[in-house]
């Protein structure tokens, strides 16, 4: 039932004390989470952070916008070289505006991947922005400066980490993967609430009226061309930003882990997570990159009741590629089977939990 | 200078498709305050007519003057700033927003947050919620003059025919245009949706001092609130006149009910 009785509750973010609760206990879990989880587990904590910043920045863009981009990888990868050589060529540069940099230098280059937009639709914007993602790995690799196809390694963002370890409760290693997780996990938290408060202004709503109708919304008054490439900017923005943390998360890039498979497993996130929601891509994020992280070929036999079946038909029926395919397969059935059963992807079941739980227990 | 130039002057405006000439010559005037309905059999060309003035076609000749200012050649979020507002025949609304966030963005234009004042929307204090919060006031006047409370929430996509075309009056009148172009407002409406939508138009003349030109086939709604009326076929216009004058026009007769069907004189 709606029971609101001031405007602002329609706006307000969290509007009622049910919300309020679940809030500040996910915020007191995830501040005690590095305290309880070993360090390996907290590192894929971390990654699966990452994507959902990227998750949520694709979303504006294809979600809310409707403008399908296979070229992510490429703002990501902008974002990862831009920070890594702005903390590596100015050492006394703080890491976090090194962080905005790279997310600015990516939203210029997804202002100028933007301006195709205002005259490509679906399929052929598709191919377009995936030859971006491509053609940027390619450019990456063949200057110097960027380290070439062997890549360049990324200084520690030693923030909280002599902090940690003085205290006594982690070791070397352990304090620096606990000091990126709340660097990676802080930063989180607050770009998924800009993105929502975005979403809630009157630049979020031209975007959703862009998507629906671009005619109507060009004929009340919204400036197709701007809002279009400001999407796609502000998307590029959450991406670079995103590819900066991830560069300082692995410590070490090249060219190839910017692929396009990249670029796909992104939009995978934002689908099966359900487009134009707001939850939907953060689950998404944290399924895809689980499955990802965890469907390695040598975890094969990990794999829940069908692990052992799994890894005696690659022993005996597959070569060594094959194997390697095994996880992949899995990997897409398991997108097939979410997309086919709920169209509105996680977030649909999102939705079916809490009317469960609303309604509980008739 | 001229003393007095027209609200709305559209001058031997022409545009075709292919072969097919879709506007052909067409000039009329509309005077601030009336409402001015433009009749004529489907296919005449009356909303490529409008496309025109609201931009979405570029006209191949001729001219639309607004308020003094030529306005062909404008993108249609131009000439929609410099107060035109239009509703679309086949319901254009944003299907999966609400209602409410519907007319909000009609008042996009009214609004300034920009993306780093929305992102930073903490609290009831920011200036992005203040003035989302102006705003929303001023889009529940409308909502209160259509009587549309019941429905505020509601996906747009979700609610009937003849709601939804209310719900595009709303999202034109959110705009707060001095020129409003209706585009059959009332199709798919029963008698007394009819009924009200009569009422609530005229109060858009009279009370809110906006000019609309209607496109309209409801013969008697035309004739009972029109100020003037202007009959179209094959794109070119037959005559235009007092309601009355128009209907029992020889040539608008024949384009509505065909050569052999009216009696000769």
């Amino acid at each position: 039932m709606d029971m609101k009785r001031s405007y602002y509750e329609d706006i307000q973010l969290l509007d009622s004390g049910t919300k309020k609760f679940w809030f500040g206990s996910l915020i007191i879990i995830l501040l005690i989470i590095p305290f309880l989880i070993p360090g390996y587990y907290l590192h894929e904590v971390s990654y699966i952070s990452i994507n959902i910043i990227v998750a949520i920045g694709l979303n504006i863009l294809v979600g809310y916008t409707g403008q399908v981009s296979l070229g992510h990888a490429g703002f990501f990868a902008i974002g990862a070289y831009a920070a890594t050589l702005l903390v590596k060529h100015l050492p006394f540069f703080p890491f976090i505006f090194a962080l905005i940099i790279a997310g600015l230098i990516a939203a210029a280059f997804g202002f100028i991947l933007g301006l195709p937009s205002l005259r490509l639709e679906g399929p052929y914007l598709a191919i377009a922005t995936l030859g971006f993602g491509m053609a940027i790995i390619q450019i990456l690799g063949r200057f110097s400066v960027f380290g070439g196809r062997m890549g360049l390694s990324v200084p520690d963002i030693g923030f909280l980490n002599d902090l940690l370890y003085d205290s006594g409760l982690f070791t070397k290693t352990q304090s620096r993967d606990v000091n990126l997780y709340y660097i990676i996990m802080s930063i989180t938290i607050i770009m998924a609430l800009m993105a929502r408060n975005l979403m809630k202004t009157r630049i979020g709503r031209a975007f959703i009226a862009i998507r629906d109708s671009d005619i109507a919304a060009n004929s009340m008054g919204i400036n197709l061309t701007k809002y279009k490439t400001l999407s796609f900017a502000v998307s590029a923005f959450y991406t670079g930003l995103a590819g900066g943390l991830y560069a300082f998360w692995m410590g070490f890039i090249n060219p190839d882990s910017f692929d396009f498979i990249l670029s796909i497993l992104f939009l995978a996130m934002v689908v099966v997570g359900g487009l134009g929601s707001n939850i939907g891509p953060v689950l998404g994020a944290i399924i895809i990159s689980f499955l990802n992280l965890n469907l390695q070929a040598d975890s094969i036999s990990a794999i829940p009741l069908l692990g052992d079946l799994l890894t005696v038909i690659t022993e005996n029926w597959m070569n060594k590629g094959g194997i390697a395919s095994v996880s992949i397969i899995i990997f897409g059935l398991i997108l097939i089977f979410i997309v086919l059963f709920e169209p509105l992807g996680l977030f649909g079941f999102w939705i079916r939990i809490k009317k469960y739980w609303k309604t509980w227990p008739f | 200078m001229q003393i007095m130039s027209n609200f709305l002057e559209i001058r031997n405006l022409t545009i075709w498709f292919g072969g097919l000439s879709a506007v052909d010559d067409v000039s009329f005037d509309v005077k601030e305050g009336m409402i001015f309905s433009i009749i004529g059999p489907n296919g005449a060309g009356k909303t490529t007519l409008f496309n025109l003035i609201s931009g979405i076609y570029q006209p191949k000749k001729g001219s639309v003057t607004f308020l003094g200012k030529r306005i062909d050649g404008l993108q249609p979020h131009q000439i929609c700033k410099l107060g035109i507002a239009r509703t679309f025949q086949n319901i254009e609304l944003f299907s999966r927003m609400t209602v409410m966030d519907n007319i909000m963005l009609g008042r996009h234009n009214h609004m300034k947050t920009g993306l780093i004042g929305g992102a930073f929307m903490w609290g009831k204090g920011s200036s992005a919620a203040r003035e989302e919060i102006l705003n929303r006031m001023a889009a529940e006047k409308i909502i209160e003059f259509l009587e549309l409370q019941s429905v505020r929430n509601y996906f747009v996509g979700d609610l009937p025919y003849g709601k939804q075309k209310l719900i595009e009056l709303a999202r034109a009148l959110a705009l707060e245009p001095r020129l409003l172009l209706l585009d059959e407002p009332s199709a798919g409406m029963n008698n007394e949706e009819k009924q009200d939508l009569v009422f609530w138009i005229k109060d858009i003349q009279k009370e809110f001092n906006i000019t609309i030109i209607m496109i309209e086939h409801d013969m008697k709604m035309v004739m009972d609130i029109s100020d003037r009326l202007m009959a179209i076929n094959f794109g070119q216009k037959l005559t235009e006149g007092l309601p009355d004058e128009v209907a029992g026009h020889r040539e608008v007769m024949k384009a509505y009910l065909g050569e052999d069907d009216i009696a000769q004189p």
